[in-house]
C-alpha cells in the first residue's frame, strides 16, 4: 500500500503514512543535543562549529546542554587524561539513553601524539562505546559536521525493536575506571601504561 | 634582568651567601637552598620583584636544579632568575609561598612531576596526577622515559 491508497486526496499535503521507526528516528536524529564538555584544543573547533559560520544547529545539535541529564551526545573533544577519565565515564553514566559518543580528533581516537604519555588514555574507546570517529588534529569544523551527519545516518538506521536501550538485561552503567599506582585500572583488569 | 650589575649588588649585600653568577643566554643567580628565603624576601621587598612568574626544575645527572623567574610589576622589569641546586636522592628546598603566594601551585607541580619537596609549603599535594601515583614522571629515571640526557 502506498501513500496514495491510504490518504484521501484532500489530506495528502498534511498527512504522512510511514513506519514508526522512520518517524521516531527522524525526530530523534533531528534533535541530538550534545553535552557542554570540552577537554582540550579540539573543544575550540567544536565551539566554532556552533557559531553562525558553520552552524551545527542546522543539524539539530541546537544547544550544548550544561547538564548530562539533558543531553544525548557526548563529543570527546580532546585528550582524555587518566586523571579526567573517571569523571568522563561518570558524566556518560548520567546521560539518559539513548546516548551516543563521538571521538573527535587524534587524541580521543588513539591518544594521538601523546599516546605514550604517563597521563594519557590511549583512545577513549577503551572506556566508552564510541559511535563516530572524527579524524584530524584538530578536525576542521566541516569534519565535525560530517561526523554529525554520520551520526544521523546511524540513528536513522536503528529500529525500536532491536535497540539495546529498550531491552532488559542490558548493562546500563559503565564501570568507572580506578586510578592505580601506575595508570588507569581498566574495567577489564588491564592497566594502561 | 639578572645582569652583572644586579648580581654584584646582591653579592655585596649578602657576602655570606656565596652567591654565584651563572653565565648563559639568560644569566642567573645561583643561591644555596638554606639562603633562598632570605634572598627571596630581599628580592621582593628591596629589588621590587613582586611577581614570581614560574617555579620549575631541571633534572641533571648530578643534581636537580630549581629555577625561579621573577618579574617586577612596579618597575616593569625582569626576569630575574634564581637557581637552587638540590641533591638527587632527596631533593628539598624551602617554599617561597610565604613570599609570593602565586608560587603555591608552581611548587605543587614541581613536587608532582619532579619530586622536589618544599619545606613549609601549606598544601603540598599532587596537582596534575592523582594521589596514589607512584613516582615523578618528569624525572629522567622514571620508568618508560627512555630518552637520553642531551646537553649542548
Amino acid at each position: 500500500m502506498t501513500q496514495e491508497d491510504l490518504v484521501p486526496p484532500e489530506l495528502r499535503r498534511n498527512v504522512v503514512v510511514a513506519p514508526v521507526d522512520w518517524i521516531y528516528n527522524l525526530g530523534r536524529a533531528g534533535s541530538v543535543w550534545p553535552i557542554m564538555f570540552g577537554l582540550a584544543c579540539c573543544a575550540f573547533e567544536m565551539i566554532v562549529t556552533l557559531t553562525s559560520r558553520f552552524d551545527l544547529a542546522r543539524f539539530g545539535m541546537e544547544f550544548m546542554r550544561a547538564s548530562p541529564r539533558q543531553s544525548e551526545l557526548m563529543i570527546i573533544s580532546g585528550t582524555v587524561t587518566k586523571k579526567m577519565a573517571p569523571q568522563v565515564v561518570r558524566l556518560y553514566d548520567q546521560m539518559p539513553e539513548p546516548k551516543y559518543v563521538m571521538a573527535m580528533g587524534a587524541c580521543a581516537i588513539s591518544g594521538g601524539p601523546f599516546k605514550d604519555g604517563y597521563n594519557v588514555v590511549p583512545g577513549v574507546d577503551k572506556l566508552l562505546p564510541v559511535d563516530v570517529y572524527i579524524p584530524g588534529c584538530p578536525p576542521r569544523p566541516e569534519s565535525l559536521l560530517d561526523g554529525a551527519l554520520k551520526l544521523h545516518k546511524q540513528i536513522r538506521g536503528e529500529t525500536v525493536l532491536t535497540s539495546p536501550w529498550y531491552r532488559k538485561g542490558v548493562e546500563r552503567e559503565l564501570p568507572v575506571p580506578e586510578q592505580g599506582p601506575w595508570g588507569l585500572v581498566l574495567p577489564k583488569g588491564e592497566e594502561t601504561k | 634582568m639578572t645582569d652583572r650589575e644586579t648580581f654584584d649588588r646582591l653579592a655585596a649585600r649578602f657576602p655570606a651567601f656565596e652567591l654565584e653568577f651563572v653565565e648563559g643566554t639568560d644569566p642567573a643567580v645561583l643561591v644555596k637552598g638554606e639562603n633562598l628565603l632570605e634572598l627571596a624576601q630581599h628580592m621582593r621587598d628591596e629589588e621590587k620583584y613582586d611577581f614570581c612568574s614560574s617555579v620549575t626544575a631541571v633534572d641533571y645527572p648530578d643534581r636537580v636544579e630549581l629555577v625561579y623567574h621573577l618579574y617586577s610589576m612596579t618597575n616593569e622589569g625582569g626576569p630575574a632568575i634564581l637557581k637552587v641546586h638540590c641533591n638527587k636522592e632527596d631533593p628539598i628546598a624551602p617554599s617561597v609561598v610565604s613570599i609570593w603566594t602565586g608560587a603555591n601551585w608552581h611548587e605543587r607541580e614541581v613536587w608532582d612531576l619532579m619530586g622536589v619537596r618544599f619545606d613549609g609549603h601549606p598544601d603540598l599535594r599532587r596537582i596534575l596526577l592523582w594521589e596514589g601515583y607512584e613516582g615523578h614522571p618528569l624525572r629522567k629515571d622514571f620508568p618508560g622515559s627512555e630518552d637520553e640526557y642531551i646537553f649542548s
